[in-house]
């Protein structure tokens, strides 16, 4: 993006706002990610396992087992919505998901036919069970997903108190298509969902390897694409982008949609690591992706987040949570250490734009 | 300026609107011509504000043709105005802060390049030609600064950018010096005199009556929803159209 400097203005009085006041250097996402490389460094003198390659891989795992629902709703939080829905939303996701994958393998089941062999006929097709439980899956998160965008783009509903409503719909629905039970992956294709969301290739999780793409994915679409930069114009100013002739409508429902499908593949991927989709599943997971967004730098006012972000909030929350247990403090304290370092995020983002 | 182009690019006829039993206008005539500077002006509810919306498209008269460059059009919409090319500069300039200048001017109708089935923005292409733009405003805006680091005045010239992206051919500005300082305040009147010398037909909706007597080849001044006055500039004075606006004088 060099500019030509052949321009025929001079800036006779309008300074160039230096590099390191512009960009990352200048975003609350730099400053964390300073303090995250601080904190590294002093956890690996404050411990001699956090540096060790299995600690790592486990780090690297359990951040990514809410990041990806954190870039979902980084999208959103851009725009200036919320999407408090999440949490419900990766247990609803991987309980249809697993529920699907049993109903379609299990021989007594009134939906499927039987093959000669006495198993079902989708099962005689390697992963197409694991496809249509997937596809299930994600389908119910996109339904969530529009009947969010609708709420809140088309009838005018405020975001928070549509996806709280949403949040407890989608909650209760889980109870009500298991009973209160949850559900298990099961059938034939079962071996291949566990390959898929817990194993790990070349000893990288591949949960990891999924947030990699789907971050690179995202700065690309934020970035460099139009929908990417109708995402930063909306929550920089609605009215503007209305006048611009941006399609507001659209644009919103397109980023509930996003979010809710970035929450079921989170809560599938979940829910093949603990092999089984529990009723209460991520209960409260909204709270964690949305604190890992905001550290990270995402403006709840709108216009301003982005991937980095989302990922650098939930290291810095997952290190935290490593380290105080490497340091054999009481958990019970992760929850308050992550209150006081979402308002040190936010405060010192304040003070420095107050300085400049 | 001279009257070269004898063809007005804006032209009212017996224009009328009524809200249920209100009548916000009462059969407005006007003619605005290429390179003319037309200042609107008129208390508060004399009915500016009305005549800009029915010009924008975003209500439709009750009353009255509208035709522009000679054709006579019906807006059903903004976007429908904006298509025929008459741009508006809002009050509140309707820019996102935070992205850069080059991202506003070009908001709604970004430059792409294609990568096989995808499209990417051509940042490159846009920022080369948001600085032509500021270029031929003479104002001193980056396109890769954010619209938040800006004065008044860059902001005005990142507003009116985007109306010369569209190359329109009618540009209203509404209030554009009603809140900033005296040394933005020239500068926007710069701009204004710019887009004259590219032969775009500006109508000024101001209360500043100052500025109006620095730009206006023109002014008209409405009060109680009817046109009262329509000199040149030189033909009249403030006081006289301040006396026109309070209602001291009838019509001039």
């Amino acid at each position: 993006m060099a500019m030509p400097m052949e321009s025929p203005i001079t800036f006779s009085n309008i300074g160039k706002i230096r590099w390191w006041q512009r960009g990352l250097f200048a975003s609350q996402t730099g400053y964390v990610l300073l303090a995250l490389a601080a904190l590294l460094v002093i956890m690996h003198f404050a411990s001699p396992y956090f540096f060790t390659e299995g600690n790592m891989q486990n780090v690297a795992k359990n951040f990514s087992f809410i990041a990806i629902a954190t870039l979902g709703v980084t999208f959103v939080i851009i725009t200036g919505g919320i999407d408090l829905s999440v949490g419900s939303m990766m247990c609803f996701s991987a309980m249809i998901t697993s529920m699907v994958m049993t109903e379609l393998s299990a021989p007594g089941s009134p939906l499927v036919h039987m093959a000669v062999d006495g198993k079902t006929v989708l099962a005689n097709v390697p992963g197409l069970i694991l496809l249509i439980s997937l596809l299930a899956g994600l389908g119910v998160a996109l339904i969530a997903g529009l009947v969010n965008g609708f709420c809140i783009a088309v009838l005018g509903l405020s975001p928070f108190v549509t996806t709280l409503g949403m949040l407890s719909i989608v909650r209760g629905l889980g109870y009500v298509v298991s009973n209160g039970r949850g559900s298990f992956p099961g059938g034939p294709d079962a071996d291949y969902f566990y390959a898929l969301t817990s194993g790990d290739v070349l000893g990288v999780p591949v949960p990891f390897i999924y947030l990699v793409i789907l971050a690179l994915t995202m700065a690309v679409v934020l970035h460099h694409t139009s929908f990417g930069r109708h995402v930063f114009a909306l929550g920089g100013n609605e009215k503007a982008a209305e006048l611009t002739g941006i399609p507001v409508v659209r644009v919103k429902i397109e980023v509930y949609v996003i979010c809710a499908l970035a929450a079921g593949l989170q809560g599938i991927i979940i829910s093949g690591w603990l092999g089984s989709a529990p009723a209460n599943m991520a209960t409260s997971y909204e709270l964690n992706v949305i604190a890992a967004a905001v550290i990270g730098g995402a403006n709840l006012a709108g216009g301003i987040g982005g991937p980095l972000g989302a990922i650098v909030g939930c290291v810095l929350l997952e290190v935290i949570r490593n380290g105080l247990v490497l340091a054999q403090v009481s958990s019970y304290w992760q929850q308050t250490l992550v209150g006081v370092i979402i308002i040190l995020a936010v405060l010192v983002d304040r003070v420095r734009s107050r300085m400049t | 300026m001279t009257k070269a182009d004898a063809t007005p690019v804006l032209e009212l006829t017996g224009i009328g609107k009524e809200f249920g039993a209100i009548r916000a206008l009462h059969d407005v005539d006007m003619q605005v011509f290429p390179g003319e500077v037309v200042g609107l002006m008129g208390d508060n509810g004399a009915g500016k504000s009305t005549l800009v919306k029915i010009i924008a498209g975003n209500f439709r008269p009750t009353h009255g043709e509208m035709r522009f460059a000679g054709s006579a059009v019906h807006f059903n919409r903004p976007v429908d105005a904006r298509a025929v090319g008459i741009e508006v500069v809002y009050q509140d300039l309707a820019l996102s802060d935070n992205l850069t200048a080059a991202a506003n001017v070009f908001l709604g109708r970004e430059l792409k390049r294609k990568f096989g089935p995808i499209a990417l923005l051509d940042h490159k292409a846009m920022a080369a030609r948001a600085l032509e733009l500021f270029g031929e405003l003479r104002s001193e805006t980056r396109p890769d600064d954010l619209v938040k680091q800006m004065s008044g005045g860059q902001r005005q010239a990142v507003a009116i950018a985007r109306t010369r992206l569209s190359n329109a051919r009618l540009v209203m500005m509404d209030e554009p010096t009603a809140a900033i300082s005296v040394r933005q305040v020239e500068q926007v009147l710069g701009l204004i005199h710019r887009l004259k010398e590219q032969g775009v037909a500006v109508m000024l909706i101001s209360h500043r009556m100052p500025d109006v007597f620095a730009v206006c080849d023109r002014v008209i001044v409405m009060r109680r929803g009817e046109k009262r006055a329509d000199k040149p500039i030189h033909e009249t004075s403030p006081e006289e159209v301040t006396a026109l606006i309070t209602g001291a004088k009838e019509a001039a």
